[in-house]
């Protein structure tokens, strides 16, 4: 029975989604996924990765992360230095052109590969190939609702919430409402949005390179998600909730955050 | 560094740690977009708006020199003096002849931040004439002798408060809180400054090259003032602003209005198409139109900036970047300063002097969402980025990111960069956040992240054993 609703809501968001191709195996239910761990998720959150895998694994699939992957590229692309930056994408463009899902628990980075590569690659010998795993390249959230077709993960995590859009999530790939459909089916989550959509101020190089700048954008987040006076921050993005809480601490402010991933998988 | 990206820095600083300046733009930046969003709430589809005024616009720019060519053809047939002038000293020059053959001294002024970009009034200056700003917000920065803070609201940043002791001291009026009687003692003095200039100038904020007509767009009444009392009119408007036909402007001037402004239209919306006419009872003896290029014609033909070239100066990029409501409009030290002038002035001035802008911004996309005309931002910054450091890079950051590149791309590298990483950071707290830590630029206002000793790749290996 469940499984028949995923996959009518699976085969509705693949005819929404222009019925790509690769998905009319969308019968055949089970998918490998290819995780990508981003290179600081990789160092510092490695638990929320992993739950990913759990997560992905626990709904019936198959998964493989990319051991000798680091990096998309991203902070050489950011600061202008596109050869550098193809240094590091080549080998990921390589890798990972003919999985059937890559999947990054990170919007930044999936902007990046999604949306970066083709423009990085355009002319280069490896321009076919990134334009290909650019399409089937997805963030988490996304993935998880658009893509499969979950939304409840039997997940219960009482606390009040508010959640942090990642820019590049919310405005390079129009990811807002699948995060917020996950934490709508979290038993006894309360989600508070904050009074306004802002950026957290991390941008990448950005944060060291205008560091006043950045942490200023970084105080004037924090003093939203007080105002909301949740327990929690909650993101798709570690790198803004590292930026987040990096201020927090700095400034003594009781701010706790914590990925959504983290969330989907606690039963309390 | 050049002297330009440290004077942004430290300028920068100094703005983001004065909380009270920065509540005065947040509190005026807040209002705006509340009234903003309840007009474009008006539109039946505002998405749609937004692609039809991005292709008006670029059919502009895609056929700017045959438009040009037809809106100078009609202008002139009804007495208009059209000059095109190639770079901002022209400008500047074509503005001085006219006022020296005129014998005139003074100059009264409407909104156009196009005289701002060419510097307009410091040359009149240096020459002994007069410019006379008749918009409020222009007169009130004039009067500080500063450049405007925003291109919209050029006062912005000032209370009633600051604003009422300047004119106590600059006009000798009494001191008043009430913001009509401040705008009635303004008005009080360029009533007086309207009767005796000699010539009247704008800017403009489109070109309808089907009618041949200027189109000016204001709320005080100014511009129409300084284009009626005095004997001669000077427009002075970028290439760029030329569109096809007179019925764009019934979508551009409302989407101008709306993200502009928060209105539903302007209050004055006036079209110019030459000097007064035998049967006319009104208008300047004289009307002169400065086409200026200043680098436009060459942007133009870069297939990847020339969207830039859109832009209709309703300044929405400003008002909903996360950096400018920090920062400010000061800090920028340029004529366009948010995202627009981040784009802009490395590409219609000098890339270097102004790169560094261009990487002053987290990429959050904001500005692209609100472009009524469509610019992709984020991504034109990231190719000016690229284009700075490709031509000027920078030794130690090419160099540091040849060594990430080694470090990502070779799997033993980035094991043991993560381990000595982790043994370094037991000692770091030592050092934090003062001027001997490497991470100073991080951890001098932030908390530094914790490595862990176990990767997700060694949880991976186990799990996947």
């Amino acid at each position: 029975m469940i499984s028949s609703v995923f996959f009518l809501m699976a085969g509705y968001n693949s005819f929404l989604n222009g019925l790509d191709t690769q998905y009319s195996s969308i019968g055949t239910f089970e998918m490998k996924i290819t995780l990508f761990a981003p290179c600081f998720m990789d160092a510092m959150f490695p638990d929320v990765a992993m739950n990913a895998v759990k997560i992905f694994e626990s709904l019936g699939h198959q998964v493989d992360a990319p051991e000798e992957l680091a990096c998309c590229g991203q902070p050489a692309f950011n600061t202008g230095y596109w050869d550098e930056a193809r240094n590091v994408a080549s080998k990921v463009v390589e890798r990972l052109y003919d999985v059937e899902a890559l999947v990054l628990p990170s919007g930044s980075c999936t902007a990046m590969i999604h949306k970066f590569y083709p423009e990085l690659f355009k002319g280069h010998p490896l321009e076919e190939k990134a334009n290909r795993l650019a399409a089937h390249t997805w963030e988490f959230s996304d993935f998880l609702v658009t893509r499969l077709g979950v939304t409840d993960l039997g997940a219960s995590f009482p606390a009040k919430v508010t959640f942090h859009d990642g820019c590049h999530g919310l405005r390079e790939l129009g990811i807002h409402d699948q995060p917020r459909a996950l934490l709508a089916n979290v038993r006894g989550l309360t989600l508070i949005e904050m009074e306004r959509v802002q950026c957290c101020g991390f941008g990448g190089t950005f944060s060291a390179k205008f560091p006043s700048i950045s942490s200023s954008l970084g105080e004037s987040k924090v003093a939203m998600v007080m105002k909301t006076g949740a327990d929690y921050v909650v993101s798709n993005d570690s790198s803004c909730l590292m930026h987040i809480q990096g201020v927090a601490d700095k400034q003594r402010k009781l701010i706790k955050s914590i990925h959504l991933i983290d969330i989907l998988v606690r039963h309390e | 560094m050049n002297n330009n990206a440290q004077k942004f820095q430290e300028d920068a600083a100094r703005i983001c740690a004065d909380s009270t300046h920065r509540q005065i733009i947040g509190t005026a930046l807040d209002k705006y977009a509340q009234g903003r969003d309840k007009k474009i709430a008006e539109f039946q589809n505002w998405e749609q708006a937004r692609e039809s005024a991005a292709q008006i616009k670029q059919e502009g720019l895609d056929d700017m020199e045959a438009l040009l060519r037809t809106l100078t053809k009609k202008l002139t047939k009804r007495g208009t003096h059209v000059y095109r002038a190639p770079t901002g000293a022209d400008a500047c020059r074509i503005v001085l002849n006219i006022l020296k053959q005129n014998g005139a001294k003074t100059m009264v002024k409407s909104k156009s931040m196009t005289s701002e970009e060419i510097h307009l009034n410091e040359a009149l200056e240096k020459e002994g004439y007069r410019p006379i700003e008749s918009d409020l917000g222009e007169f009130i920065v004039q009067l500080r002798q500063e450049p405007p803070y925003h291109i919209v609201f050029p006062a912005m940043h000032l209370t009633r408060y600051q604003i009422s002791d300047l004119f106590q001291d600059k006009l000798g009026s009494e001191p008043t809180e009430n913001p009509e009687e401040l705008t009635m003692i303004a008005r009080k003095n360029l009533r007086r400054e309207y009767v005796q200039a000699d010539v009247g100038f704008t800017g403009a904020n489109f070109a309808v090259a089907e009618t041949g007509m200027i189109s000016v767009t204001e709320n005080e009444g100014n511009s129409r003032l300084s284009a009626s009392l005095p004997k001669i009119m000077i427009t002075l408007i970028g290439i760029e602003k030329v569109v096809p036909r007179m019925q764009d402007l019934s979508l551009l001037l409302p989407m101008l209005a709306t993200v502009g402004a928060a209105q539903s239209i302007s209050c004055y919306n006036t079209l110019y198409s030459g000097p007064r006419q035998p049967d006319e009872c009104d208008g300047p003896e004289e009307y002169h139109v400065i086409l200026l290029d200043n680098g436009r014609s060459r942007l133009a033909k870069d297939s990847t900036f020339r969207e830039i070239l859109r832009c209709i100066r309703c300044g929405s990029c400003i008002n909903v970047c996360p950096i400018y409501r920090n920062v400010g409009g000061h800090a920028y030290n340029a004529t366009y300063p948010g995202p627009i002038g981040s784009v802009l002035m490395p590409r219609l001035f000098d890339l270097q002097t102004y790169k560094h802008l261009s990487f002053a911004c987290s990429l959050c996309g904001a500005c692209r969402d609100m472009c009524p005309v469509k610019i992709n931002l984020p991504h034109l910054l990231l190719k000016n980025r690229e284009a700075a450091s490709t031509t000027q890079p920078k030794f130690f950051e090419k160099l540091a990111f040849k060594a990430m590149s080694l470090l990502f791309n070779k799997p033993f590298f980035w094991k043991w960069g993560k381990r000595m990483g982790w043994i370094g950071q037991k000692f770091h707290p030592l050092i934090e956040g003062s001027v001997i830590d490497p991470a100073q630029c991080w951890t001098a206002t932030r908390k530094a992240p914790k490595l862990k000793w176990k990767s997700f790749k060694d949880l991976w290996k186990k799990h996947s054993k």
